[in-house]
């Protein structure tokens, strides 16, 4: 990124008038996407956290059979809000975080397009979640019939049904905003010579995540309206005995939550593009083909819902369209592979720990995807389906992919946005605690879903005590490791060795070009791009 | 978000209990199961194949990419010296891994295709039962021979679930034992009808192969064909709600004859309890059935010493509903109450079971009410009611 241009100029004449207001109130009524950025990834570390303490009561009360801490109704509640909290305030949020700091200095541009919209999608958040939370303190307790809230049963729910929905209408909303701004900023606000194809893969994976949020998020929140008025205003979408249809909740559902899975790993994708480049100091293997593959996969995931649904007694015909397009994507998704390998492939590796998390996310997202095609085998699917493997399945793609993949990220871009390195010796800890436990954690559920273990049971028979033991073993620990994180992250933020402003020797992009950590506001002289900046 | 009471005591005395098991069980039978059972219908035969087949490509192009991936970390790094190249594409690699993931799919999809048809063709069975899905039990209606009956989760292992201790002392069968077996013919194509009462519940027994969810007002279709006489198990796989984890499925299969016989076994024990509504019963016997019938039918919610679930679901001990008046008492019982996890019971059980439950419920507990019910005065109740 040599051509880049006088940016140090920029930074000293803008810190004078243009520094963040002191206080509280800066966080409140802030614009700047940097700030942003940050609430967005703390608060998604906060509902990490609660979710995890969520699944540590889960795996608790499965560590031996019979009930021991957890009532059934409140283990149902416990799965419940894991899977929403999890989903809705841990992953996505995180995300948007990484979207809010990145995408600007990645494309040159000065902010977000629509800052004030931005602050408004983010503090739409809290209350979102405290609105959810707060049903756990309800009479009849939290949503306990799981994240995918199928009727009848959530509409057996007590006081929660009204919260829940309306909760999730909130975090609808704040995502579609949160999406909308995302690509304003990434059509509008590049700069010059910053063309399509010489963004980053990471705004690459963004944009197109971005309009799958639009296209899903009024799906659901259409399911969830029509909840409300099946439990309050006396209509039958989904109740039989009225005319109308419980399984139609489930294709609607679906037809959001497939987009859904693709918008928690397309920036996944996109974050692991960016570091494997670096550590292995060579282009990105296949750059147009990352970009085409990611396009496929988003437009796929719009005809392969009832892949979720296969026991529910469709026709044969569908079953077997929704089992071919579904393995379908294991092309696209396979093309990334290979190209993360063929970029690694000659490359003069260092393993440092953004790295190690990369190679992770490769490996363990890879295997959730060997178990993704499994599940899109139908007649296969009929034994797996419900049970454990799926469980392992969709954890392998949204803990060691999704997750693996925000913790990279946060330490690539940590010494960036913090100014400060993080200690190495306790980064590579942490990695090597997270890999060991959350592979004893989650590959011992497949065996115990092809044994026959159903999901969100609070108890099982006693052949299933062993690996439910082993596997609450590496819970606890995972859950533990991760407040080694939490640890390296604050400890960062307080000091450190000073970052360069090319944090890693073998980072490109534009954010390396500015000072670690950024001023304030930064590419309010647009920097020009050149093809040798973009691919080199 | 009240804990179970004496929770965390009895958690960690079954910490060392539960690692001891951890090491211990190499020996025990069904431990450490790490696959897919074959199974004993033609069904469960080729989708345990279909499954291998499955797993065996996978691992197959996972040791290939991982192993390209692992000589590449081990050779290709900076710490050896190792110089970067520059390429950055390669139009025939990435044609060829596009072609050949598509050429390895059609191959996984022409088994799996001509299996799937196959599953779905439930024409021309011999016979046809119906079952239907319950919070928290199953109901198994055998339509040629009109024998009906519900099936619940075994007594012993209610009693379990709360007890002390750890997988040791719990029945082999815990959680995985009902009252009423399904009984099955071998060797005859069984069409077997899924529907539900209340919230979608889903019937899978691993070993026959097939999983459908039973839903409200749908009735879904699988068929089985069971090649060996046995003992199978399984468990509503679908959330159902509190007691999910508390439907098990016993399927017993038995050879045309003994089959035959158990069926008319059922038929006349059926018979028998249509006349058994008609004379009058004494307070032993009505206690005795009694308490069975709490235990299958109440005590999921009520739980077994009638203290039911605070904050959530009322007891039985010393409620006014049972121990005040008895018209109002059956009314509850027989009709359920709307909006309320308390389910009608009218169609579920006859005048004795009622009698009995409702002689058990105003006596036991505490509620000494001294009422006896006699089938006659449930018959009664019912006409008033409408029911
Ligand atoms: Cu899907
Ligand atoms: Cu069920």
């Amino acid at each position: 990124m040599s051509a880049v241009t006088t940016h140090h100029d920029d930074h000293a004449h803008e810190d004078h008038h243009h520094g963040p207001p002191p206080g509280l109130m800066r966080w409140v009524l802030t614009t700047n996407h940097k700030d942003i950025g940050t609430l967005y990834l703390l608060f998604a570390l906060t509902m990490l956290f609660i979710g995890g303490f969520l699944a540590m009561g889960i795996r608790a009360e499965l560590f031996q059979p019979g009930l021991q801490l957890l009532n059934p109704d409140l283990f149902n509640q416990f799965t419940a809000m894991h899977g929403l909290i999890m989903v809705f305030g841990a992953i996505m949020p995180a995300f948007v975080g990484f979207a809010n700091w990145q995408v600007p200095i990645m494309i040159g541009a000065p902010d977000m397009a629509l800052p004030r919209m931005n602050n408004w999608s983010f503090w739409i958040l809290p209350f979102a979640g405290i609105l959810l939370i707060s049903t756990f303190f309800m009479p009849g307790g939290a949503p306990a019939a799981g994240w995918t809230m199928y009727p009848p049963l959530v509409l057996q729910g007590g006081m929660n049904v009204p919260f829940l929905i309306f909760a999730v209408h909130l975090l609808g909303m704040s995502s579609i905003m949160g999406a909308i701004n995302i690509i304003v900023t990434i059509l509008n606000m590049r700069a010059p010579g910053m063309t399509l194809l010489r963004m980053p893969l990471f705004v690459w994976t963004w944009l197109i995540t971005a309009f799958l949020l639009i296209a899903a998020m009024p799906v659901l929140a259409g399911a969830v309206t029509m909840l409300l008025t099946d439990r309050f205003f006396g209509t039958s979408f989904f109740n039989a005995a009225g005319g109308g249809d419980p399984v139609m909740f489930q294709h609607i559902f679906w037809f959001f939550g497939h987009p859904e899975v693709y918008i928690m790993i397309l920036p996944a994708f996109g974050i692991v593009s960016q570091i494997l480049p670096a550590f292995c100091r060579k282009p990105l293997f296949g750059y147009e083909s990352m970009v085409y593959a990611t396009a496929s996969i988003a437009f796929l995931s719009f005809i392969v819902w009832a892949h979720h649904m296969f026991t529910v007694g469709m026709p044969l015909a569908g079953e077997l369209f929704f089992m071919y397009t579904t393995m379908l994507i294991a092309v696209p998704t396979g093309v990334k592979v290979f190209n993360w390998v063929a970029t690694m492939w000659r490359g003069s590796m260092t393993f440092e720990t953004p790295m190690l998390y990369a190679i992770a996310f490769v490996v363990l997202f890879t295997i959730g995807g060997f178990s993704g095609l499994m599940l899109a085998i139908t007649p296969a699917d009929f034994q797996y389906h419900d049970t454990y493997f799926v469980v392992a399945h969709f954890h392998y793609v949204l803990v060691t992919g999704a997750l693996f993949a925000i913790v990279g990220g946060v330490y690539f871009w940590l010494p960036k946005w913090t100014g400060h390195m993080y200690d190495e010796r306790l980064g590579k800890w942490h990695f090597w605690l997270s890999f060991i436990s959350v592979n004893v954690l989650f590959f011992p559920q497949h065996f115990l879903g092809l044994a026959g273990m159903p999901r969100r049971i609070p108890d099982y028979s006693v052949q299933f005590v062993d690996w439910n033991v082993v596997s609450s073993i590496g819970g606890f620990v995972f859950g533990l490791s991760q407040l080694l994180f939490v640890y390296i992250i604050f400890r960062t933020i307080r000091g450190g060795a000073k970052a360069p402003d090319r944090a890693w020797e073998g980072a490109r992009g534009l954010e390396w070009t500015l000072p670690s950590p950024p001023p304030y506001h930064t590419f309010v002289e647009p920097p020009k791009v050149t093809e040798a900046d973009a691919h080199s | 978000m009240n804990m179970c009471p004496g929770a965390l005591r009895k958690w960690a005395l079954g910490l060392p209990l539960a690692l001891s098991l951890a090491s211990l069980s190499g020996s025990a039978s069904a431990a450490w199961e790490l696959n897919l059972p074959v199974g004993v219908t033609p069904l469960s035969t080729i989708v345990y194949d279909l499954h291998m087949l499955i797993l065996w490509i996978c691992v197959l192009i996972g040791v290939v990419v991982f192993g390209v991936m692992f000589y590449s970390i081990v050779y290709h790094r900076k710490s050896r010296g190792h110089e970067a190249a520059h390429f950055h594409h390669s139009a025939f690699a990435e044609i060829a891994w596009t072609v050949i993931p598509c050429i390895i799919l059609i191959g996984m999809a022409i088994p799996s295709t001509t299996t799937l048809i196959e599953m779905e063709d439930t024409s021309d069975p011999d016979m046809t039962l119906k079952v239907t899905g319950y919070q928290w039990k199953w109901r198994y209606d055998y339509l040629e021979d009109g024998v009906t009956f519900y099936s619940n989760l075994a007594p012993e292992s209610r009693r379990a679930i709360y007890e002390v201790g750890g997988p040791q002392e719990r029945a082999e069968k815990y959680l995985l034992e009902v009252d009423n077996p399904v009984v099955l013919p071998t060797d005859k194509k069984v069409r077997i009808l899924l529907t539900a009462d209340d919230v979608i519940h889903a019937w899978w027994v691993p070993e026959l192969g097939q999983k459908k969810d039973a839903i409200p007002g749908f009735v879904n279709e699988i068929w089985t064909r069971i090649e060996k006489p046995g003992t199978y198990r399984g468990q509503c796989a679908e959330l159902c709600g509190k007691d999910h984890g508390f439907m098990p499925i016993v399927v017993i299969a038995k050879p045309e004859e003994e089959y035959r016989a158990w069926v008319e076994e059922q038929k006349q024990a059926q018979a028998e309890a249509q006349t058994a509504a008609l004379r009058e019963w004494t307070r032993p016997e009505l206690m005795a059935k009694g308490e069975a019938v709490y235990a299958s039918a109440c005590a999921g919610c009520h739980q077994l010493d009638g203290g039911g679930v605070p904050h959530h679901i009322a007891g039985i001990a010393g409620s006014d509903v049972a121990t005040g008046d008895l018209d109002q008492h059956l009314k509850v019982v027989l009709e359920g109450r709307a909006g309320t996890t308390m389910r009608a019971f009218g169609t579920e059980l006859d005048d004795v079971e009622l009698a009995a439950l409702m002689t058990y419920q105003r006596n036991a507990f505490g509620n000494a009410t001294g009422d006896l019910v006699q089938p006659a005065t449930v018959a009664v109740a019912r006409l008033n009611l409408g029911d």
